[in-house]
């Protein structure tokens, strides 16, 4: 049967580039185009606040290459957004004006920085960071004994401190809640991160409102509530972000913290997907709460998901949120979800490195978050991850003692 | 090529993973449930991240990053993100210790 249209992916990072994989893998023969607003092929987000700073002038963390794309017969577009979806003619519209007609239509098009609302935050010396130009402006200011702000003690703000401490600037790290990572990180967890931030010379400001920032002649002020005003050379703001949701609000898809998917990651138009920072989808294992989720591998997977999708397989997304940081030499990992009545359990895996469970009134396994030296929390971080999707209620002594095997107790039956 | 003694055979649990480093070189000494030995290059060909510190299912290693998949005994990717395979050693046990052939 002759297939006019073809899969249309909108998006640049590692969603829309393993759908466009997994499509081809999948034995979709009909087109493919790959639709990016920025000039680069898809690329991995996550060293953009780590080696691809430290490391500069490092590769770009591209996923894929021209050739790559060529090879896989993908008809790739780049420098040119979509600018509107007509799902009544299964058409996406291109800043060039030109249009794409699809059979399957997947949104990727992630997530945008908060962006500051104070007086002075439209400076130039005010930075976010989400692409590789972010990145790169960032770093060319990082010499050694420059002054970096960061405003917000969020993941992103928190590694772009860790990695302009090793170039030898100078950090100030302003967070306006009573501490750090205050948002899904246990405390004491987030003690760590704090101290160790602390150790390496970074300035940390809790609790510290900021009232505007002045720019000056080759400098940014940034003025708090007590009075206090913190002289920089360039602020960079991690306050979280935002789904980017306006291609699919404008074409009537529903929303609703994201772009609304089903566990199939079909949006509320069956023939239009969508994968990665930018959706809210049920999680199965937590009583189909719905979630929205900025994280490396939930972009990853749903986009493979999604993929399957478009080519009819009728594939659930089941997954365990999963999420990981690395500062300094310390990688933190969290897995699943915590709810506001569990109570936690410590497990102490020697060097400093420890987890804590948490477990809900019944005894379920419903997360976990380790903080370490290297991947040392990781292998029992996974561990939980499968036991959480058995639905395990694991005894408190096993998790608590480091030694204990929780594989052992993934293979106990029931 | 060279065998090399890199450690004694129940220091590894079954279905599990060591690391072990020689001559500047990581590789990954594995243990399977039926109670085999593995070697293959020590860093994920995707990230060099040490697959010592991922978890073995089976024959299956996973890093501990990125959750790329290879079959230990064949050095074969299995999962996204890995496409490239791990280069696998020779091994064999002799008198109680896992001696590995270095390429």
């Amino acid at each position: 049967m002759a297939r006019p249209h073809g899969m249309v992916i909108i998006g640049g990072g590692i969603a829309a580039s393993r759908a466009a994989n997994a499509l081809r893998d999948g034995g979709w023969n009909g087109p493919i185009t790959l639709v990016s607003d920025e000039m680069h092929v898809p690329y991995d987000r996550p060293p953009l606040s780590k080696s691809f700073v430290t490391d500069a002038p490092a590769r770009a963390p591209y996923l894929t290459d021209i050739a790559a794309l060529a090879a896989i017969d993908v008809n790739f577009i780049s420098a040119n957004a979509a600018t509107r979806i007509d799902p009544k003619a299964s058409t996406v519209w291109l800043s060039d004006g030109q249009s794409l007609p699809y059979e399957k239509l997947l949104i990727a098009t992630g997530a945008q920085p908060r962006r500051l609302t104070l007086p002075g935050s439209e400076s130039a010396r005010v930075h976010y960071l989400r692409t590789i130009e972010d990145s790169l402006a960032i770093s060319g200011q990082l010499k050694a004994g420059a002054h970096m702000i960061v405003i917000g003690g969020g993941f992103i703000g928190l590694e772009i401190a860790c990695s302009a401490r090793n170039l030898g600037a100078r950090v100030t790290v302003i967070e306006g809640l009573p501490r750090i990572l205050s948002r899904g990180v246990p405390h004491e967890i987030a003690q760590v991160v704090a101290s160790r931030h602390r150790q390496e010379g970074v300035a940390l400001h809790c609790n510290a409102k900021i009232t505007h920032l002045v720019e000056s002649d080759d400098a940014i002020n940034v003025t708090l509530a007590d009075g206090q005003t913190i002289t920089g050379d360039l602020v960079v703001a991690g306050i979280g972000a935002q789904p980017a949701t306006d291609l699919a609000s404008n074409a009537g898809l529903a929303i609703e913290n994201g772009i609304r998917v089903d566990s199939y990651l079909q949006t509320s138009d069956p023939d239009i997907f969508a994968a990665g920072d930018c959706v809210s989808f049920p999680l199965a294992a937590y009583e189909n709460t719905r979630v929205r989720l900025e994280s490396w591998r939930n972009a990853q997977d749903q986009g493979v998901v999604a993929a399957a999708n478009m080519l009819g397989k009728q594939q659930a997304y089941e997954a365990i949120p999963w999420f990981w940081s690395d500062q300094y030499d310390l990688s933190l990992q969290i897995v699943g979800l915590r709810g506001a009545q569990d109570r936690s359990i410590r497990r102490d895996l020697g060097n400093d490195a420890f987890i804590l469970f948490h477990l809900d009134p019944a005894g379920r396994l419903t997360g976990a978050s380790g903080i370490g030296v290297g991947n040392a929390v990781a292998r029992d971080i996974r561990l939980t991850e499968m036991l959480i999707a058995k639905g395990a209620k694991p005894p408190d002594e096993v998790l608590a003692d480091g030694k204990a095997s929780l594989k052992a107790l993934l293979r106990q039956p029931g | 090529m060279p065998w090399i003694s890199a450690c004694e055979a129940d220091e590894i649990d079954a279905e599990d993973v060591m690391r072990f480093d020689h001559d500047g070189h990581t590789y990954a000494l594995y243990r399977s449930p039926d109670d085999k030995y593995y070697a293959t290059d020590g860093l994920c060909t995707h990230e060099q991240v040490h697959l010592c510190d991922g978890l073995v299912m089976d024959n299956i290693i996973e890093c501990p990053k990125h959750n790329g998949r290879f079959d230990y005994t064949t050095g074969a990717p299995k999962g996204a993100p890995v496409c490239v395979a791990l280069k696998t050693y020779n091994v064999k046990v002799e008198a109680g210790m896992v001696m590995i052939e270095i390429a």
